[in-house]
């Protein structure tokens, strides 16, 4: 077998466990799939308020959020893969998160960022949704108030992991509807 | 605001409207007067207009609930320009009732702050052009700032309250 | 069947039956910066009628003022105007030191001055990156954030966090400026102005911009007075009013500074005037370091300054005073105060009644945001929606402090 050795000094990503020859590679339809999609997540930012300006600064030159092929920020939901709830949400805004996250198209993930959002942070008062999970499902959640860049970065990875070794069977199973069943989504 | 210069401004109330004038104070050097709810528009529109005071500008409008008093006060601060002078006006509103005459005809921006004044308070503001809730959610019952009111979320059962001195 | 010349034609509305589309620039869109909501009832492409709707991020801080001890309550005026939270700490700070009475040291205020107007330039150049975007322009955007990192690392050196500090102390500062953040401020001084520049020539004089944003978003000064404007929209309007000058607070007078002001209130003036603003804030910051007085970094207020953990350990006052800050058990003295201070968008007022207890008994925030984003509807009306936008981007909307 022979590969071409990488002398660019680019650093490339893992290659899938398959079988290569001249002129073909073989592997698994899921992990190729999971290597593209998790290279090019169209995040939509659900910016609410200060953890939005520390996304605006993920979002800056110096911490690069573009680098994980999230250059394109989708702000309409049917495009978007990644529902990135950044602030506090209110229960005037419940609704709101909840009809936007029902329009995204499947495949899709939340990333619940700061900790107003992971369980209502400091404001434990009558106005703010005690967590974003009491109306929708969060994968992966950042401390923080507000998380460093470096947070929210180390989320959208562990994100990248999740997406990557997705089953392309997930969405279609009865656990994964029992979920959204669970919160009254249908 | 020296002593002399907030004088002048009680003396120039009390000429007019002396009857209205229940109490004046000046905690940390701001003037503060409070009055009788009847008159209230009357008299911001006076110090409005007036040739030496010309409170022209509203700083802040809002609301405090003695619950012991069984009222509920309407504070307004007023600031003029001019003198760089300020002064602050109360108004005390029975709990049970309270309703007060409001200002947009002589200040616009007082818009807002009425409502949120309603809002957290449920002070009825009468001739009010869009009184309605502003903050809160709309289908809400309660008035939250008043002192009964609990602050956190009711509905949660995973703090415990023990450790959390709730 | 044949066609004639009355199949072709199509019904038009009479002038009575005009039909206006109702837009909704619903909570979340990318080009409002924050979340609230105005429903546009429009014709065509102009705007006739606008319905805001705000409070969806509200979180009750009034509320949660009256339940917690002084020192507690920073963190929650932080996260007020989260583009400049210096400024609202050092505001409450001053505002609890008023009502104690206490005297403070010359240093600590020179030294407030430096963190303020540092806040108020980071402000500024969140919002002119804003405006620069809504008009098309990410290139500034890209720019002046990298300038507020250089800021983000002089807050973490004084303080600690980058973007909600919690900075100071009832009384003054928590430990002296390190040299460290001595020479990041030194360097940000150095290199900030080749910078910002950099930015002006992109867009000051650049046609498009100009075209776009000169004529937008008017209001005239009566209504602007009428509404309660202050700040950099209200000095765009012509009207030189700035809390600096007119109430001093922690020697402001010391300082030689100019109030940039507009003449035609537009997208353009405000533009103009926080960029001035920002020149005129580096202005104050290199006097205050030439002038800065040697002295203690805080005033001696024991019941509300954490003493050095030496002092915890050894003596028995310390250890008391240690324990009652830190459990939030120290008692005020009774009174009612306002104070205010210049934010990035204007008088930002606090309004403190203490009736003696351990947490205000009424504390009311004066956000000038809130405040001003009223006359929103009046200053839009008659414009087309992309002007609404950029009048909304202008104005500096932070929903933090809309709502509060």
């Amino acid at each position: 077998m022979q590969t071409v050795a990488n002398t660019s000094g680019v650093a490339m990503g893992e290659k899938p466990p398959g079988i290569e020859g001249s002129g073909f590679f073989a592997t698994s339809l899921e992990k190729v799939v999971g290597m593209a999609r998790k290279n090019s997540i169209w995040p939509l930012p659900f910016a609410t308020s200060c953890c939005g300006i520390e996304f605006m600064a993920t979002m800056g030159a110096h911490y690069d959020l573009a680098r994980f092929g999230s250059e394109r920020l989708s702000f309409s939901p049917r495009q978007a893969d990644l529902l990135m709830v950044m602030g506090t949400i209110a229960k005037k805004m419940g609704p709101v998160l909840r009809q936007v996250y029902e329009q995204m198209a499947e495949p899709r993930w939340v990333l619940s960022v700061g900790a107003c959002a992971c369980s209502g942070g400091i404001f434990d008062t009558y106005s703010v949704l005690q967590g974003i999970d009491r109306i929708i499902p969060v994968d992966v959640y950042v401390p923080g108030c507000p998380p460093r860049p470096e947070q929210i970065i180390d989320g959208v990875m562990k994100i990248q992991t999740l997406v990557e070794n997705e089953s392309l069977r997930r969405r279609d199973s009865a656990e994964y509807k029992a979920m959204l069943n669970k919160y009254g989504i249908e | 605001m020296e002593v002399s210069s907030q004088e002048k401004v009680i003396a120039t109330l009390q000429e007019k409207y002396g009857d209205e004038v229940l109490h004046v104070e000046t905690p940390y050097n701001f003037l503060t007067v409070t009055l009788k709810k009847e008159k209230i528009v009357e008299i911001v529109r006076y110090f409005y207009d007036h040739q030496d005071l010309h409170y022209q500008y509203l700083t802040t409008l809002g609301g405090i609930h003695y619950p012991d008093l069984k009222q509920i006060a309407v504070f307004y601060q007023l600031h003029n320009l001019y003198t760089n002078q300020r002064i602050r006006l109360k108004i005390y509103l029975p709990e049970e009732n309270p309703v007060t005459e409001t200002i947009t005809s002589v200040f616009a921006g007082a818009n807002w702050m009425e409502r949120e004044t309603y809002d957290f308070y449920g002070v009825i503001f009468e001739g009010h052009p869009n009184l309605k809730r502003i903050l809160n959610v709309e289908e809400m019952i309660m008035f939250p700032m008043r002192k009964e009111f609990p602050l956190e979320d009711q509905t949660r059962d995973d703090k415990n309250d023990s450790m959390f001195g709730r | 069947m044949t066609m004639d010349e009355n199949d072709f034609l199509i019904d038009l509305p009479s002038a009575e039956e005009k039909q206006y589309t109702t837009l909704n620039l619903g909570p979340t869109h990318p080009a409002t910066h924050g979340i609230f909501q105005n429903v546009l009832t429009m014709d065509g492409e102009v705007i006739v009628h606008a319905e805001p709707t705000i409070g969806y991020i509200h979180r009750a801080f009034e509320k949660l003022a009256e339940r917690r001890p002084y020192n507690q309550i920073t963190p929650l005026t932080d996260r007020m105007n989260y583009c400049s939270s210096p400024i609202n700490n050092i505001g409450w700070h001053m505002t609890v030191e008023k009502l104690l009475g206490t005297e403070i040291p010359k240093r600590v205020q020179y030294l407030r001055v430096i963190i303020m107007e540092l806040a108020r330039i980071t402000d500024h150049l969140v919002c002119n990156a804003v405006i620069g975007v809504d008009t098309g322009a990410l290139t500034g955007f890209v720019y002046l954030f990298q300038q507020r990192e250089l800021v983000y690392e002089i807050y973490e050196e004084i303080c600690g966090a980058r973007l909600t500090t919690n900075i100071g102390r009832i009384g003054g500062f928590e430990r002296d400026f390190s040299q460290k953040a001595w020479d990041k401020i030194n360097s940000f001084l150095k290199n900030f102005p080749a910078v910002l520049k950099e930015f002006e020539s992109l867009l000051s004089r650049n046609r498009i911009f100009m075209d776009r944003t000169i004529g937008a978003g008017g209001i005239t000064v009566e209504r602007a007075l009428n509404y309660s404007f202050s700040g950099p929209n209200l000095r765009a309007a012509g009207l030189d009013y700035d809390v600096r000058v007119a109430n001093p607070y922690s020697s402001y007078e010391d300082f030689d500074f100019v109030i940039p002001v507009g003449k035609n209130v537009d997208v353009y003036d405000r533009f103009m005037v926080r960029q001035e603003e920002m020149w005129q804030s580096l202005s104050i910051i290199k006097q205050a370091i030439a002038k800065l007085p040697e002295g203690p970094f805080h005033a001696q207020v024991p019941e509300f300054y954490l003493p050095p953990k030496q002092d915890v350990y050894n003596d028995m006052e310390a250890l008391i005073y240690h324990f009652k800050i830190v459990m939030g058990e120290t008692d005020v003295p009774k009174g009612e105060v306002y104070h205010c201070v210049e934010g990035g968008n204007g008088e930002l007022g606090f309004y403190l009644i203490s009736d003696g207890g351990r947490t205000p008994y009424r504390l009311q925030f004066r956000r000038p945001c809130f405040i001003y984003y009223q006359a929103y509807p009046e200053m839009i009306k008659g414009s087309m929606l992309s002007d609404a936008i950029l009048t909304m981007s202008s104005m500096n909307v932070i929903a933090g402090e809309l709502d509060a």
